[in-house]
């Protein structure tokens, strides 16, 4: 049987095009960027190329401004630490938000060990900012504002446009990490007013394990590896160059296709929600109806838990993702879930749903037929559906 | 992820459901600390007659509460008492380390049924079940048997319907 993923946001498959590209540079343009020599210089070529592909992708006037890092996580930490570290003889108070992925969360956690502080922010019941909370939040030894763009657990949109309006008149550095958006729905730097982007080549159809962040001129941030001059001097080490041009193919066909991937995925997205209502009693669709992902649908199915869902789902070929505190082995539920009110019972039974050009509506009929069974048997499993009735 | 024999159980559950008019009755855990399991228990001349369960958890709290109640049943109560949560781990072929303090509830709960059964022959009535051992955590540095609030981290009674340091609710009364 066809196996239906359900799950692009741990990985994407790569495009046809980008697997060509990768191939065809593992064959023939193996070389180092920095060597003067005619295979650098093919190396070199290749990765500028790549470059200008993604500045393209994010609006981005001068590609010198984009650093390519080893995935969004690096590009995260590089912005977050980098700045802090440059930033800490003028001030050590950093501002983010309560639903922030934990790449920021635990960059700001090691800096708090380092005698920063950190100012988060709550966001509403889908899991939005409010601007004005930003606004109060910052202090006159602010130097850094963090928020991302898109959510990772229940898509919602952030006002970035509006948060940056006040950190650009405050002349505050804003990071916005956009991993779940580059690539995926427009993402404009300039339009955006931030000062530091974060974005990873997984999301759009590109390898895993390179990624960048666009650092706009002038901001200043140390380098989180120190070695080389590779990157403008921000990012020490030789490049992935395979990885990146990769990125640059994918960025490419992100731009040729990214209204018709919308359109696909938006009319997904309605019937898997219109799918889920109308078989399943008991649910939440989480995240905001309107401002977020088209691509993701965040579901807590009440009384059971998401670790059982994945693995009944797994063996009927359907790969799905949970926030269930116990598949992450943690422990603990999911930050975002508690922060839009969720409690921790239903936070368990939270499955996460993304998908992409190569998913049709069969495969989304299929998820709900066979979802509508693995629900009714774990439930009929549950004492507290049994309690409820 | 899982053994075999876990995965056989998951998805091939053994005395899933509740039995009418039980002799005797026991829960552990609750959805903060991850897992929940009801034990029903059939009793016939201190012999386990029939045994039927509930659980709310994951794959692994699932295939426990199976293989528990294929453990069980047909014993005698004094047998019975003897299964240990790491009996029923050896007889799944092991457990995943990050489970074994959450999800291996089956005995306590076997226990609790069989107390109440006793009790209830006793004529003892019990209010609401209280803890009396905290089951096995194999969580590192922290204390075995207790749960932590998920919202603030404080310790609080599988029991409690509040959080004692935030005030949040732990668990929707039913």
């Amino acid at each position: 049987m066809k196996t239906i993923n359900l799950d692009y946001l741990s990985a994407n498959p790569l495009l046809p095009e980008v697997q060509e590209a990768m191939i065809k540079a593992i064959r023939t343009n193996y070389g180092n960027p920095s060597s003067p020599h005619q295979l650098g210089d093919q190396a070199h070529e290749a990765l500028e190329q790549a470059r200008e592909s993604v500045a393209r992708l994010i609006h981005c006037p001068k590609p010198q401004e984009i650093v390519f890092t080893s995935g969004g996580t690096e590009a995260i930490n590089t912005a977050i630490k980098g700045v802090a570290l440059a930033q800490a003889k003028k001030g050590r108070h950093i501002v983010t938000s309560n639903i922030e992925h934990n790449a920021v969360l635990r960059s700001l956690r090691r800096l708090r060990m380092m005698d920063f502080q950190v100012t988060s922010v709550g966001v509403d019941e889908y899991g939005r900012v409010d601007p004005e909370e930003v606004a109060r939040a910052i202090r006159e030894d602010t130097i850094l504002v963090t928020v991302m763009h898109s959510n990772n657990e229940i898509g919602t949109l952030q006002p970035i446009e509006e948060i940056a309006r006040i950190t650009r008149e405050k002349k505050i550095p804003f990071h916005c990490d956009a991993v779940t958006s580059v690539g995926v729905i427009p993402v404009d730097v300039q339009k955006l007013g931030v000062d530091l982007l974060s974005f990873s080549a997984n999301q759009f159809y590109g390898p895993s394990g390179v990624g960048g962040l666009y650092i706009r001129s002038g901001t200043v941030l140390w380098p989180l590896l120190d070695g080389g001059v590779q990157e403008n001097n921000k990012r020490a080490g030789t490049e992935n160059l395979i990885g990146i041009i990769g990125m640059g193919a994918a960025a490419e066909a992100a731009v040729r296709d990214m209204e018709d991937r919308i359109r696909h995925c938006r009319r997904l997205k309605e019937r898997l929600i219109r799918g889920l209502k109308e078989n399943i009693e008991d649910i939440f669709i989480n995240g905001h109806p309107e401002l977020s992902l088209p691509n993701l649908v965040s579901v807590s199915i009440r009384y059971i838990e998401g670790e059982g869902i994945v693995l009944m789902l797994d063996e009927e070929n359907i790969l799905v993702s949970t926030r269930s505190a116990c598949a992450a082995g943690a422990l603990q539920a999911s930050h975002v879930l508690l922060a839009i009110g969720r409690d921790f019972a239903d936070a368990q039974g939270t499955l996460v749903i993304t998908f992409g050009r190569e998913t049709s509506e069969a495969d989304i009929d299929r998820f709900l037929e066979v979802l509508k069974k693995v629900v009714r048997t774990l439930r009929d499993m549950s004492p507290l559906y049994n309690k409820k009735k | 992820m899982y053994s075999k024999t876990v995965m056989e159980h998951f998805k091939n559950p053994r005395n899933v459901g509740e039995i009418e008019n039980a002799d005797g009755v026991g829960e552990v855990g609750n959805p903060l600390c991850g897992d929940m399991m009801t034990i029903y228990l059939k009793v016939e001349d201190d012999v386990i007659k029939d045994i039927k369960f509930k659980t709310f958890g994951c794959g692994a709290a699932i295939a426990v509460s199976s293989m528990l109640t294929e453990m069980a049943k047909g014993k005698t109560l004094a047998e019975a008492k003897k299964i240990t949560n790491k009996d029923v781990a050896e007889a799944l072929e092991g457990l995943p380390k990050n489970k074994l303090h959450c999800s291996n509830l089956g005995a306590d709960a076997l226990k609790r049924a069989i107390q109440d059964y006793e009790d209830r022959k006793a004529g003892i009535v019990r209010p609401a079940p209280k803890r009396q051992e905290p089951h096995e955590h194999d969580h590192g540095h922290e204390e075995g048997g207790h749960c932590y609030c998920p919202y603030c981290n404080i310790e609080v009674s599988e029991d409690d319907l509040f959080c004692v340091g935030c005030g949040k609710m732990l668990k929707k009364p039913h």
